[in-house]
């Protein structure tokens, strides 16, 4: 048998000398991500991005500078505000979409607005689903948007390591995850009818480890919630929410103390834990990360309720 | 030092080593029950990548549904959908990442079950390396083979038979040596460059992360040691360079860029390059990133490639070494794998998708389908879902492309189904067919716009369709009459008196029908090449052969004219007798009797016949050759 087992201690070495020029993990991310947004380019009639100003938007947005360079991103960046973002989240974005001369267009869903849907008042499920879910799906169909980019990876949780790169949404915005087309190579099918629209997710094959270790390398500007500082919070039922704005009613035993703490995840700040921390710098983020015992999303208020949440959530066309 | 204690030690350290991982893509492919989830899931925690949410939630989820009693149930990790959770299998293809010292890895978990052929070629297509799992008791069955020829047909060029369940056989070196001689016996017929067999147990550990103590006989690496050592990219940049463009960047008039993805080999500055299907030459002038210009660029890279010459390139063409170009063909001998619930129609129209072209392209019946419990070559006449295919492929322009073998990237295609828009197959391209292989496309200097300008005139087709005896041939005698009289240089290609000739071969079953035309379209397109306005008259029933004939020629220069008469008004006419024939049964497949006439849905230009004279009918189409542009008036 001419192919057993381990090669010889002769042929590895031949193996390792001519494997000189490689590429890293992060480079074959990076090039992937840019190959699927060029094909989105070409192929889509309106494609938009996504910003949701947090960490892997700002990969994403950053990937896309890289693509397109010199050209800037050939499409504009959509941000569904809910009205209950942080306030940093809102200057931060403000900021760098000025410095990098590009097109935002924000959308918040008016109905929602109108009738003061939010957290507090509404409950996690209903502000999510107006003010994001709904929010979203409106912007998409003012703009007539056929392609839209997002930030979401396969290893935040277990339904979306099943969903493609390019996922395709029905006119009313449907993900069906029994029909969904098979992926090969990397040849994407981006043929859709009138009214159908594609989520593209070029991140979908990088970790959370991923997207700091790149932001790390490549120096990426983030909103600094993700680092430690003295920010007022309140504890609620084990979560430490940061009292953002006077929106937030406070009970009578409830005093905002301040503490060191962090955010792994963005989002609207009723809904979105702190971790107590001391790591204020991209290093200690990381460090810390490597070092802790629980995942991500445990931050979000919105994940907990049951464990096929997020399919149930993305079948209604939460992104 | 080790990795968790360099985190905590030198975080920088840390992120300097692990910033500079390679990367593996991997597939895990047995049978049902194999324990390819409880691997996977296993390979997750030993590598730390459960946090401890999620494993209360496992151990949770282990007590309520798992099937390893008080134990945890790693698979319970990796079966995502809610519908598969409760039928306890995995249906799909999921990508699971982890990541140890010196890799980061990417996992395609596909399925066993029989009907899943699909989901484990799609796993394979992105995957440098397969693991392949047996259970020791039952030993290979037809199933791994099924899994270890669909991975040597994707061009998985690196096979890890993981022996599973080893504790479940006393750990017994004789049955892993049994299994594995059975299976090289299998595996010889078979292209795989790189075999390793590994006796593990997912469950208890073995061979897994680190060695077994109860397996001193086996010496190699554990599983994970393996997948950490082996090399596949050397491969990659060894091969000769090659860029399909996706995108051409012109942010102002004095850039012009090819932004694309370096499907094999390394460019640098200086190199001499050649632009397919034109064939044109140039030299690299510059490798553009945001960063800065480099020095090389190497395969699986996205760069933007500036040319020392100014050469008209779009998306879809390649850039290639000028020392060993693709071949460029339009015809191919091809393996299909078939995706769809609708068989493979042989002769229907698709589109199909290279690394950045889509064409359209025509599917002959298969020469032989190949029985993937087997490897039997069996007749077919078509493919059905899961179904892999020995087939000849047309595409309606010539294309650049290396064969599978050589080339992953340049070699492999998708169909996709024009009405439901779906991936209905993928394909790998094995050689082009004789007649079109190695004819480099000639530059002429008398091109198509000198013709043209000789002539003072576009070139142009106007195709005439309808019915038998609608009028086709009448109205276009009366269109070229008006157009010589007034110094235009024209030609008729009638569908009768190409009958006698270049098609006399030719029957009349759709597969003839489409020949027919398809001749007919390469006729007119070579005519207008020649700087004609060309004048079609054939009935031409089918919209996908007109739109393969439209798909030839340049935007614009395709002129659909329907003469537009009813049956009833046709054969009352029935100049020939046919329609008499037909109905008394003495004439076959006629066109609006006993097969079908697809009318046209946006024609360039409508007659009915019914109320216009032959003077208006001419007088109209000669007006929308005016409002075109393709004369003057």
């Amino acid at each position: 048998m001419h192919h057993a087992n381990l090669p010889s201690s002769n042929e590895r070495f031949i193996m390792s000398a001519t494997a000189q020029i490689h590429l890293t993990h992060l480079q074959r991310l990076e090039a992937e991500a840019i190959h699927i947004m060029r094909e989105v380019v070409s192929e889509a009639q309106n494609p938009v991005m996504l910003y949701s100003v947090g960490k892997d938007s700002a990969v994403m947005l950053h990937l896309a500078m890289k693509a397109f360079y010199p050209s800037k991103p050939p499409f504009p960046l959509l941000h569904v505000d809910t009205g209950w973002k942080f306030k940093e989240m809102i200057s931060f974005r403000d900021d760098l979409v000025a410095k990098l001369g590009l097109e935002l267009l924000t959308h918040t869903n008016p109905e929602g607005l109108a009738d003061g849907v939010g957290p507090f008042t509404h409950g996690s499920a209903v502000h999510t689903d107006i003010m994001k879910t709904q929010g979203l799906k409106q912007a998409l169909d003012k703009y007539q948007f056929d392609a839209a980019f997002g930030g979401a990876r396969r290893d935040e949780e277990k339904s979306r390591a099943k969903e493609r790169i390019f996922s395709f949404r029905s006119a009313q915005h449907q993900w069906d995850p029994k029909n969904q087309r098979p992926e090969l190579w990397s040849i994407y099918n981006v043929q859709k009818h009138e009214g159908e629209s594609i989520r593209v997710f070029p991140l979908s094959n990088w970790t959370e480890l991923d997207i700091w270790q790149y932001i790390h390398l490549e120096q990426i500007p983030i909103v600094p919630l993700y680092f430690a500082a003295e920010r007022p919070v309140v504890e609620r039922d084990g979560t430490l929410i940061m009292v953002d704005d006077d929106r937030m009613p406070l009970k009578d035993d409830e005093q905002p103390i301040l503490k060191n703490v962090r955010f792994r995840t963005l989002g609207c700040y009723p809904l979105t834990g702190a971790v107590e921390s001391t790591a204020d710098t991209l290093q200690a983020i990381i460090q810390e990360m490597l070092l802790t015992r629980t995942s991500e999303r445990q931050g979000r208020v919105i994940d907990h309720d049951q464990s096929a949440s997020m399919e149930k959530k993305k079948q209604e066309g939460y992104f | 030092m080790h990795q968790s204690d360099l985190i905590s030690s030198d975080i920088d350290a840390y992120l300097k080593a692990h910033e500079n991982k390679s990367l593996l893509r991997f597939i895990t492919c047995g049978s049902v029950d194999d324990g390819k989830s409880t691997l996977i899931g296993r390979l997750l925690y030993e590598s730390k990548m459960i946090f401890e949410d999620q494993l209360t939630a496992l151990e949770q989820d282990s007590k309520k549904v798992g099937t390893q009693g008080e134990n945890i149930d790693f698979a319970l990790l990796v079966d995502g959908l809610a519908a598969e959770r409760e039928q306890g299998i995995t249906i799909d293809v999921a990508y699971r990442f982890f990541a140890t010292e010196h890799r980061k890895f990417i996992v395609a978990d596909t399925p066993g079950h029989e009907q899943y052929t699909r989901n484990m070629a799609t796993g394979a297509s992105t995957a440098d390396l397969a693991v392949l799992l047996i259970d020791a008791r039952q030993g290979v069955l037809t199933q791994t083979k099924r899994h270890a020829f669909i991975a040597s047909q994707l061009g998985v060029r690196h096979i890890v038979l993981a022996v599973n369940k080893m504790d479940l056989v006393d750990y017994s070196e004789k049955v892993f040596n049994e299994i594995v001689d059975d299976f090289k016996t299998f595996a010889d017929q078979l292209d795989i460059p790189n075999l390793h067999a590994i006796p593990v147990s997912a469950l208890a550990g073995d061979n897994v992360v680190d060695g077994s103590r109860y397996m001193p006989w086996y010496e190699g690496p554990s599983l994970l040691g393996y997948l950490e050592g082996v090399d596949v990219e050397a491969e990659e940049t060894s091969l000769p360079f090659r860029m399909p463009v996706q995108w051409v960047n012109r942010p102002d008039l004095d850039f012009r860029g090819y932004a694309g993805r370096v499907a094999g080999g390394i460019v640098r500055p200086g190199d001499d390059v050649r632009v397919l299907p034109s064939g044109k030459q140039s030299k690299i002038a510059r490798i553009v990133t945001m960063d800065s210009d480099l020095d090389e660029g190497v395969s699986g890279q996205s760069v933007t490639l500036t040319l020392t010459d100014e050469i008209d390139i779009s998306r879809g063409d390649v850039i290639a070494t000028s020392e060993t170009p693709p071949e460029i063909s339009d015809q191919f001998d091809t393996t299909i794998i078939w995706l769809s619930e609708e068989p493979m129609l042989p002769g229907r129209s698709y589109r199909m998708k290279t690394s950045s072209r889509l064409v359209s392209a025509t599917v002959n019946a298969p020469k032989h389908k190949t029985d993937v419990n087997t490897l039997q070559k069996l007749p077919a006449k078509t493919l059905q879902l899961n179904e892999i295919g020995n087939c000849t492929l047309a595409v309606d322009r010539p294309i650049a492309f290396d064969s599978y073998n050589e080339n992953r990237q340049t070699g492999s295609f998708i169909l996709i189904d024009r009405m439901t828009n779906n991936t209905v197959g993928m394909g790998m391209i094995n050689f082009p067919l004789r007649r079109a292989a190695n004819i480099h496309w000639q530059n002429l200097d008398i091109n198509k716009a000198a013709n043209a300008e000789q002539k003072g005139q576009s070139p142009a087709v106007l195709w005439f369709t309808g019915l038998s005896g609608s009028g086709k041939s009448t109205i276009a005698n009366e269109v070229q009459r008006r157009l010589f009289a007034s110094g235009r240089h024209s030609f008729i290609l009638d569908g009768d008196n190409v009958r006698h000739g270049l098609n006399r071969d030719l029957g009349f079953t759709d597969a003839d029908r489409v020949e027919n035309i398809r001749r007919v379209a390469e006729v007119s397109k070579l005519m207008v090449d020649a700087g004609l306005i060309t004048l079609v008259s054939f009935i031409s029933p089918f919209r996908a052969e007109r739109d393969l004939a439209r798909n030839l020629m340049e935007e614009g220069e395709f002129i659909e004219i329907f003469v537009n008469t009813p049956l009833s008004v046709a054969e009352s006419r029935d100049p020939k007798g046919l329609y008499k024939k037909a109905r008394a049964g003495n004439l076959r497949n006629f066109t609006g009797i006993d097969s079908p006439y697809e009318a046209p849905e946006n024609p360039e230009i409508e007659i009915n016949t019914d109320d216009m004279s032959l003077e208006d009918a001419a007088e109209r189409v000669i007006n929308g050759l005016i409002e075109r542009g393709i004369i003057e008036a």
